[in-house]
């Protein structure tokens, strides 16, 4: 239908289609001969479409939506007036525009606090350049060239890429300064940890608990045990040379006469064993401990646990350190070790004095142990946490609770220690209180603590005297002060010149007098000065006065804005209501107090010297956040008679330097935005002249010189 | 052509016999007479070999520096030192000037004016001096050709020089405190004090504060930038006579017709320290190492430490031959030069002068080529006198004025608003166009350009 339309349109007469012919009868007849075929049937939009796509996919698509476009009822929204739509348009603009120029700020300001850029900020290499760089796209031709590369292949030199040997970029990374410093960072965290780790050997080797070295090695003897039933399991042959081993070492051990009872310890022992059943017991232990070992065993385990028996041989109390609650204080120390130990302790105590002066380092080395002790009950008392060789002594502890039941005593020791370390915290805070009270009243005798009232009773009788004197003094002063001076009295001020004029003059002896009389010039102009000065004799009331005035004339003005007759009668005789005149009249806010207020004889001039703030700096410079600040830079010196030189060529180092002829080019977008585009090749910081000036300045970015 | 008439007095009119009889300068062989007091001096130290010739050098020199002028014709004598300490300029009432480099004794130039003379200054180097006459100030070279003859300047009475600004400060008779640029030869400011006539004038040669005094007893401070007093100090209860500020430019020192002498200390513009003086203190000077030289009638006394503890008798004391009418200590020299009615004593007081001289500042024994870069050096570094103030670190300080603050100095200044926004006003229509609504409709299509030059001109100015 519409193309016949479009034909009758543009056609017109000339071509004109050969009519159709009727050959049926139908109740529309048009009268241009116009077919009604399909008739009755509505055009529908998506009926336009039909001709014009090719693609059946989206055409069923758009005639969809034109179905429903055609079923909704009701009417379109007005599309928005132009003032609108531009607004929004200019929102999101803005928006969009903000985002981009924000991604700058990072950079510009990196720049602006930048000491000193130099440009190109991306700068070659310095050095001489190999000859592949400058020519690129270069063939070797002659047969000449070509031997040299031939060779040059030879020697794993490459040619192009990458244009160093491994050699050359060994050494170039050698010489590079990042990769020294990682290096030397390394090295330098190794040999530390090396120290720490020699450090804690040295002490774990000194320490002299028998105890800690027997769970040392026990420790030790199980893991050995365990690995041994491995390689039994895994390596027969291979644990069978271990069990030789193990059996030459016992064997070794049962050589050796070190459990018989001829040691230095063992003799003394005996002799103490008389009247001390510890040390007897002691002996004791290592006879059997030697029977064991000369008796002939098949089973080598049991040697072993023997083996380990041996160190234990010494009472591990004995070297036990003496717990110290507070070593400062050595008062509480004796008292402590006095009242709170049993008698057997006090023995063993005993024992150890004997022992000393036999070996002075063990000595030395129990005094670190103690310390040691010492550093473990402080860091008990602060944090839960437990420490290595605390864990040891529990360990230790459950241990001899599984073996060596018997040792009760020990235990019972081991429990006292702890309770001396309990009680000595807890006593420490009433030590502080009395303690001192008691001990160090002897000791200072110097300074006088008042730590109660009854004290600065007792204090104030001492001084009783000392304290009262100063009293009245005081007091006069303050009536002294606090009497007002007359002054202020509004009515008719009386004018004490010795007021204005404070200061009391002293009389100068001359030795000569003057005897010349002055010109009779000089004479009558003097006179007439006199005259003038001497005129009221009022000069200091004049002062004031003017004094007075100008102070008068400086303070702000109220404004009086009310309008008589505004709102209510006015007229001769009426005056505005009194609501009315405080409403509409403005206090302008008071001036800050004058620099001559407390300077009777003095007027300053308040006025703001103009011409001077034309050469002064109104606005902060840019790093400047206070004023201060920047008057502190500006007034300290630049130049060299101030300054060394290098200072001075630091401080009048140009903000921007330029290479002569060197392009500089804007600043691109890409330089600075490295996570949106990670595959482009970051530009070599290393290779800027100034490493401080690769870390103020932005890796890749170049800007225009203005 | 026109007939040239013949001048029947030709040249300069001649100058009656009797006017230049009365100032016919005095005697002439004062000069030989010095030298032959020189050359007694030194044949007594050839003598007398078994002294040691360094410390007849030190006598020697001493000696020579202790000198009277007879210069009775003149009437009082004012004086000036340069600021090297080399050259000395007088200045007779009478109209005697003569420029003396003192230490050799050698007259460079001595004319005499004609006119009565209120006060000589050295400019800025040895080359040239001012001198206030009877009516204008003039300027001389110090060969003593005259240069100028500045009429604005009349009547003046005192002048300073500040060096480092190149500013010659005059003060009148009729109360004007005038500022001459030197450098450019143009007045800087007038300011009518209106204070009466100014005789006592001094400079705080730390701020090149101008400090002078009145007759009602007061002291005004002044800068070229304030037509007002910076500061007024009621100092003395009759007129002040003389007064003078120390090198550091903390402490001041004030004499008055109350006869008291008075020390304050210019920090906090507070008194220290008052002395009563049974004649009063004519003329006040302070050395460079803090001594202080005050004159009645003809007696000189020399204090020291007046400003520390309070001071009972004078450090020195010295009659000289006539009443004195200008002090001055030379500087880098143990010297105070007196002048007075019979002419010009330079007496020696002991620990006056600043031993150490910085060369780069003042030199006084610098060549002529140093001399002639100095020159060229200082104007280079010329102050302007828009930096002279109170304090004269203000420059380092930032303006913290308000923006109004500023705004209204602008205004001031320009004598109009820059930023004052016309409103808009609608062109009068004809044919009923003009109707108020469509007045209306013509404003409000401009308005909203309004607001934005109104924000413009407020934030970026």
């Amino acid at each position: 239908m519409v193309h016949t339309l479009v034909n009758f349109h543009i056609f017109p007469l000339s071509h004109r289609k050969k009519l159709t012919e009727r050959s049926e009868a139908s109740t529309q007849v048009s009268e241009f001969s116009v077919n009604a075929e399909g008739e009755g049937e509505k055009v529908k939009l998506s009926d336009l479409l039909g001709k014009m796509e090719k693609t059946p996919k989206n055409l069923n698509k758009t005639k969809k939506q034109l179905k429903d476009l055609e079923k909704k009822s009701d009417t379109l929204e007005l599309p928005l007036s132009r003032q609108e739509k531009e607004k929004i348009q200019r929102e999101v603009a803005y928006v969009k525009t903000s985002t981009e120029v924000s991604r700058w700020e990072s950079v510009v300001t990196q720049n602006r606090n930048a000491e000193q850029l130099v440009f190109p900020l991306i700068q070659e290499p310095s050095g001489p350049k190999r000859i592949e760089q400058v020519v690129s796209g270069w063939k070797a031709q002659t047969p000449l060239e070509q031997e040299i590369f031939s060779l040059l292949h030879c020697n794993l030199q490459p040619t192009h890429d990458p244009v160093l040997t491994p050699v050359e970029e060994a050494s170039l990374k050698a010489m590079s300064l990042e990769e020294a410093k990682i290096r030397r960072a390394e090295l330098q965290k190794a040999r530390a940890l090396q120290s720490y780790y020699e450090a804690k050997a040295k002490r774990e080797r000194k320490i002299k608990s028998k105890k800690y070295h027997k769970v040392q090695s026990k420790a030790k003897r199980k893991e050995f045990l365990k690995k041994f039933e491995d390689l039994c399991k895994t390596d027969p042959q291979a644990a069978l040379e271990e069990f030789k081993k193990m059996e030459l070492l016992r064997m070794e051990e049962r050589m050796s006469l070190k459990h018989q009872n001829s040691g230095k310890w063992a003799k003394s022992k005996v002799i103490m064993g008389k009247y001390d059943l510890v040390a007897r017991k002691a002996m004791q232990e290592q006879l059997e401990m030697n029977k064991d070992l000369t008796q002939k065993l098949v089973v080598p385990s049991e040697d072993e646990e023997q083996e380990q028996e041996e160190p234990k041989a010494l009472p591990d109390f004995v070297n036990d350190p003496e717990p110290v609650g507070d070593p400062a204080n050595p008062w509480m120390r004796g008292q402590l070790s006095a009242e709170a130990l049993g008698p057997e302790v006090s023995h063993e105590v005993e024992q150890e004095e004997e022992e000393e002066p036999e070996n002075e380092e063990e000595a030395l080395l129990r005094e670190f142990e103690q310390k040691r002790r010492l550093r473990q009950s402080e860091d008990k008392g602060f944090e839960p946490v437990v420490s290595e060789e605390q864990e040891v002594d529990e360990a230790e502890n459950r241990e001899a609770e599984e073996e060596l039941s018997e040792k009760g005593e020990k235990d019972d020791e081991d429990g006292l220690a702890e309770f001396k370390n309990l009680f000595n915290r807890l006593v420490e805070p009433v030590i502080l209180e009395t303690g001192e009270e008691q001990g160090d009243e002897g000791l200072e005798e110097g300074l006088v603590r008042i730590h109660s009232l009854d004290d600065t009773e007792l204090l104030a009788n001492d001084h009783e005297a000392s304290l009262v004197e100063p009293v009245p003094s005081d007091t006069s002063n303050m009536e002294a002060s606090a009497c007002p001076p007359s002054k202020n009295s509004k009515k008719v001020k009386v004018i004490d010149p010795s007021e204005v004029l404070t200061k009391q003059a002293k009389v100068i002896k001359v030795p000569h007098a003057p005897m010349m009389v002055e010109d009779e010039e000089v004479r009558n102009e003097q006179t007439t000065i006199i005259k003038e000065a001497f005129a009221g004799d009022d000069v200091v009331s004049d002062f004031l006065k003017d004094k007075r005035k100008l102070e008068e004339d400086s303070m702000p003005k109220v404004v009086d804005l009310t309008l008589p007759g505004w709102g209510e009668w006015g007229g001769v005789g009426l005056k505005p209501s009194r609501f009315k005149r405080r409403k509409f009249r403005i206090k302008p806010a008071p001036l800050p107090p004058r620099k001559d207020q407390k300077l009777p004889a003095v007027i300053i001039s308040e006025k703001r010297n103009a011409a001077l703030a034309a050469h002064q700096v109104c606005q902060l410079p840019f790093p400047f956040t206070k004023p201060e600040q920047f008057e502190r830079t500006i007034c300290s010196p630049v130049g060299n008679t101030w300054n060394t030189h290098n200072v001075m060529r630091k401080l009048t180092a140009p903000k921007v330097v330029t290479q002569m002829g060197a392009i500089i080019e804007p600043i691109a977008k890409d330089d600075f935005i490295k996570d949106k585009n990670p595959s482009k090749p970051q530009p070599n910081l290393q290779l800027t002249k100034d490493s401080s000036l690769a870390k103020t300045a932005p890796p890749g970015h170049k800007r225009r010189k203005k | 052509a026109v007939p040239q008439k013949k001048d029947p007095f030709p040249g300069q009119a001649p100058i009656p016999v009797e006017r230049v009889k009365k100032f016919v300068r005095g005697d002439v062989d004062k000069v030989d007479a010095l030298s032959a007091w020189i050359g007694q001096y030194t044949l007594l130290m050839v003598e007398s070999a078994w002294l040691d010739t360094d410390i007849w050098f030190d006598i020697l020199f001493s000696l020579l520096q202790y000198f009277n002028l007879n210069l009775s014709q003149f009437g009082p004598y004012r004086l000036d030192y340069s600021r090297a300490g080399r050259h000395l300029l007088l200045g007779g009432r009478r109209g005697h000037v003569s420029c003396i480099e003192w230490q050799s004794k050698a007259l460079i130039s001595e004319i005499n004016v004609m006119e009565a003379v209120n006060d000589v200054k050295w400019l800025h180097n040895e080359a040239m001096f001012a001198v206030a006459q009877k009516k204008w100030l003039y300027v001389y070279d110090s060969k003593g050709v005259e240069l100028h003859c500045i009429r604005k300047f009349n009547d003046v009475l005192r002048m300073e020089f500040l060096p480092y600004h190149f500013l010659l400060a005059t003060a009148s008779s009729s109360g004007f405190l005038q500022y001459l640029d030197v450098s450019v030869g143009k007045e800087v400011t007038a300011i009518g004090t209106k204070m009466g006539r100014l005789g006592v004038m001094t400079q705080n040669p730390h701020n090149a504060v101008i400090h002078l005094g009145h007759p009602n007893g007061t002291v005004s401070l002044w800068s070229p930038n304030q037509k007002e007093a910076l500061v007024k100090m009621l100092c003395h209860r009759g007129a002040v006579r003389s007064l003078t500020v120390d090198k550091t430019g903390m402490y001041m020192v004030t004499s008055g017709l109350d006869r008291k002498l008075k020390v304050y200390d210019l920090r906090a513009f507070k008194p220290l320290q008052s002395y009563f003086l049974p004649a009063g203190a004519a003329c006040l000077s302070l050395s460079q190492r803090g001594l202080l030289c005050a004159s009645m009638g003809d007696v000189v006394q020399v204090y020291r430490d007046v400003w520390g503890t309070s001071v009972k008798k004078p450090y020195m004391a010295h009659r000289v031959r006539g009443a004195v009418a200008g002090l001055a200590f030379c500087p880098f020299e143990d010297v105070l030069g007196v002048g007075h009615a019979e002419g010009f004593t330079s007496m020696i007081v002991p620990g006056a002068g600043e031993a150490n001289f910085d060369g780069m500042a003042l030199n006084p024994y610098a060549s002529l080529r140093q001399r002639q870069e100095w020159e060229v050096k200082t104007l280079l570094e010329k102050v302007q006198p828009d930096l002279i103030g109170l304090d004269p670190s203000m420059l380092g300080t930032v303006d913290r004025a308000t923006w109004q603050q500023k705004h209204q100095e602008r205004v001031q200044a320009l004598g109009f608003d820059p930023l004052a926004h016309e409103k808009f006003k609608p062109r009068r229509r004809k044919k009923g166009r003009s109707s108020s609504g469509a007045v209306e409709k013509r404003k409000r299509k401009v308005a909203h350009e309004d607001q934005r030059v109104k924000k413009d001109k407020y934030y970026f100015h």
